[in-house]
């Protein structure tokens, strides 16, 4: 039988966040899971891929147990105490093939609820990583898993599919970035305390952004801000000075009237002697007043601007899906590739094998029947046998090989098995 | 000769030609072997261009700048030269996709004409880096004006709020005007040693360092406004966009000096 790959597993697209949580499982849990499964015969090799978009287990079952997807179904329900019913709908089952291109799928960020994003091949690799660790993985989900991160990086790499911003806040710094560009000197100057700002300043310290100013109008909620992003607190009755030191503005402040008037602003941009400002306004109500834009040397988004530009990099990321799924076939092809080369490496030690019982065999009966042959006569003939074998295996191994084709039409090799009774030898 | 020189001109173009395309392509996708193909073939171009003008030069047993076409030859390696030493400096290859086509313009149309013969007589060293400094002055004041321009072009986009498609390919403000400014601290240095030499040659000529040829009078003024531009590139009412617009502006004069002044005006500055 040839190795099998199975994966059972639920995501975003097939099951309510309620259900995900249920079957989400911790990193314990994960590491308990892969022994279980491995003490259980369940399968030999297993990775537990669990986000809180998807829960995924993959693994790769025992010869012995011709049932490995609907054990693993089993055994989910099972491990988390769930009620049967409760998957009806929810769980896509895969095998072999099908899983090595869901796997690259993922990997690619083609399954994300959030097309192309990244995070999920950081979470793949640590996922890897602690099943390696573990021990939990074996020769054919190494070579699975790390070809999926390496589809993970090409895809990013040589298509657009991550290149574009699809956040608001992500958007925000890469056109902080068109301005600046590199940030490690820059500063920024936050105000309020929305999420969306947050997320700004995150990632603003992602890279490595050099001073962040943080203005409240409570002053003790901007020192407590300060302090958790590393920055430092500006009294609000001191913002308008405080506007001639940052290289850029985040506004998330809940006002009915704009905090930064464009007179406001153009008495800064005299003092900062017009260097660039770039202002992120993600109030609503607007808390930068529109009319600032037209200050010179200055740049005002505010978030329906942003949110414009994300829905047009959506589409753009949507368009570059082709050339990923080409990428994608590339890497299916070449792993089939090597499964196929390690099955029949197995198949044709199995057949030397084999040939060589039947030989020993055989001669033991023919010398047995003619003894007047020497004993070193009888060495010659043995070591002609052997070289025959040799020869006769040297075309067929070649063909199998080099023939792609004939190895598809032998239907992953089981033909050839059967054809030289190898499977009956087995048992 | 004239074969050979064919098939070297045709080798440059296509080298030109592949460096161009692998930055477009680099500019889309940002791999770095692509870039460092980009920059390997427009290396090797200029290489062969150095070639293709020793042909010429030694058709017309002078420096390849006796005539309009040589002279623009010479001007598009310089071009080209000037921008690979700046992208080895600045480390960034986005400016690429948009000096090369005026590199392979340049070159196309110089060597698609045959050299035009003028009687010259020799004149020595001085006088040869006189001239290609201050060509190299002029290549470098191109530059500067190609990267002010996409400075200008990207400016008015991120204040419009109008970024989608190749907008993210772009090469940032901040990298544009500093390396403008690279360019043009290039090109005052040329230009300054360029008119000195000339200043001496003439002197040596002639016996007098300034004889108010109109050629004189725009270099100098050329070196003013460049000056102007790094200065001022520094300051509360010009820095940003303003700088970026002098720069653009101040290339009108180039461009003057190098066909008006050259052809209708100068009693003795021909082709540079």
């Amino acid at each position: 039988m040839a190795v099998q790959i199975v994966l059972v597993g639920l995501n975003h697209r097939t099951a309510p966040v309620e259900l995900r949580e249920r079957v989400a499982f911790s990193a314990d849990q994960a590491r308990r899971a892969a022994a279980e499964l491995r003490t259980q015969g369940i399968l030999e090799e297993t990775l537990v891929l669990s986000t809180c978009n998807r829960s995924e287990l993959y693994g790769v079952p025992p010869e012995a147990n011709a049932n490995g997807l609907s054990s693993l179904e089993e055994f989910l329900v099972t491990f988390h105490g769930l009620d049967r019913t409760m998957l009806n709908g929810s769980l896509y089952r895969h095998r072999n093939g099908d899983v090595v291109r869901h796997v690259f799928r993922v990997a690619a960020g083609l399954d994300s609820m959030l097309l192309g994003e990244a995070e999920i091949l950081g979470q793949l690799r640590d996922s890897y990583q602690a099943a390696l660790e573990f021990g939990a993985t074996g020769p054919v989900l190494n070579r699975m898993f790390q070809a999926a991160l390496e589809v993970g990086k090409r895809v990013r790499t040589e298509t657009e599919i991550g290149t574009r911003p699809v956040s608001v806040a992500f958007a925000g710094v890469k056109l902080a970035e068109q301005i600046f560009g590199k940030l490690k000197n820059r500063s920024a100057l936050i105000l309020g305390a929305g999420a969306v700002g947050e997320q700004v300043v995150e990632r603003l310290r992602d890279r490595g952004i050099a001073r962040v100013f943080v203005a409240n109008r409570s002053y003790d909620r901007a020192i407590e801000l300060a302090a958790r992003w590393g920055g430092e607190a500006v009294e609000w009755n001191a913002l308008e000075q405080a506007l001639s030191l940052p290289d850029m503005v985040v506004s998330s402040v809940g006002v009915e009237e704009p905090i930064l008037t464009r007179a406001m602003l153009e008495r800064a941009m005299q003092a900062r002697e017009n260097r660039a400002l770039f202002l992120i306004d993600l109030g609503v109500p607007r808390n930068i007043s529109p009319d600032a834009a037209e200050l010179y040397n200055t740049y005002l988004y505010n978030i329906d601007d942003l949110s414009g530009i994300v829905e047009q990099n959506k589409q753009a990321r949507a368009g570059e899906v082709p050339r990923v799924e080409a990428i994608i076939d590339e890497h299916v092809a070449k792993f089939e590739a090597w499964q196929a080369g390690v099955e029949l490496s197995v198949v044709m030690r199995e057949l030397r094998e084999k040939l060589s019982r039947e030989r020993d065999a055989f001669l033991q009966r023919r010398f047995a029947a003619t003894p007047d042959l020497s004993a070193i006569e009888r060495e010659r003939i043995a070591q002609m046998a052997n070289e025959w074998i040799e020869q006769f295996l040297l075309e067929p191994v070649d063909r199998l090989r080099n023939t792609r084709d004939l190895r598809r039409k032998l239907a992953d090799l089981d033909a050839v098995r059967n054809l030289f009774g190898l499977d009956r030898d087995k048992s | 000769m004239a074969a050979r020189m064919t098939t070297l001109v045709l080798a440059t173009l296509l080298l030109y030609v592949a460096s161009f395309a692998a930055y477009v392509w680099n500019l889309y996708v940002e791999h770095p072997t692509i870039g460092r193909v980009a920059s390997l073939c427009l290396a090797a171009g200029l290489v062969l261009h150095y070639y293709a003008l020793l042909e010429r030069a030694h058709a017309i047993h002078a420096v390849p700048y006796e005539d309009l076409w040589g002279s623009l030859s010479l001007f598009a390696w310089l071009l080209g030269a000037t921008y690979l030493s700046l992208e080895l400096v600045h480390q960034r290859r986005g400016v690429g996709p948009f000096a090369l086509p005026f590199v392979i313009a340049l070159f196309a149309l110089s060597h698609f004409h045959r050299p035009v013969v003028h009687e010259t007589t020799a004149r020595g060293p001085l006088f040869a880096l006189h001239v290609t400094l201050n060509i190299l002055a002029y290549s470098a004041f191109a530059l500067a004006f190609i990267l002010s321009g996409i400075y200008l072009l990207q400016n008015r986009l991120l204040r419009d709020r109008k970024v989608g498609g190749m907008f993210w390919r772009f090469p940032t403000l901040d990298f544009l005007d500093r390396m403008s400014r690279s360019a043009v601290i290039v090109g005052i240095i040329a230009l300054g040693l360029g008119v000195t030499f000339g200043f001496v040659w003439a002197h040596r000529l002639h016996g007098v360092y300034w004889s108010g040829d109109p050629k004189e009078v725009v270099s100098l003024l050329l070196f003013v406004i460049y000056a102007a531009y790094l200065l001022l590139g520094r300051t509360r009412a010009w820095r940003g966009a303003r700088a970026s617009a002098l720069c653009v502006c101040n290339f009108v004069l180039v461009l003057f000096s190098y066909s008006i002044v050259n052809i209708y005006l100068s009693g003795y500055h021909r082709f540079y």
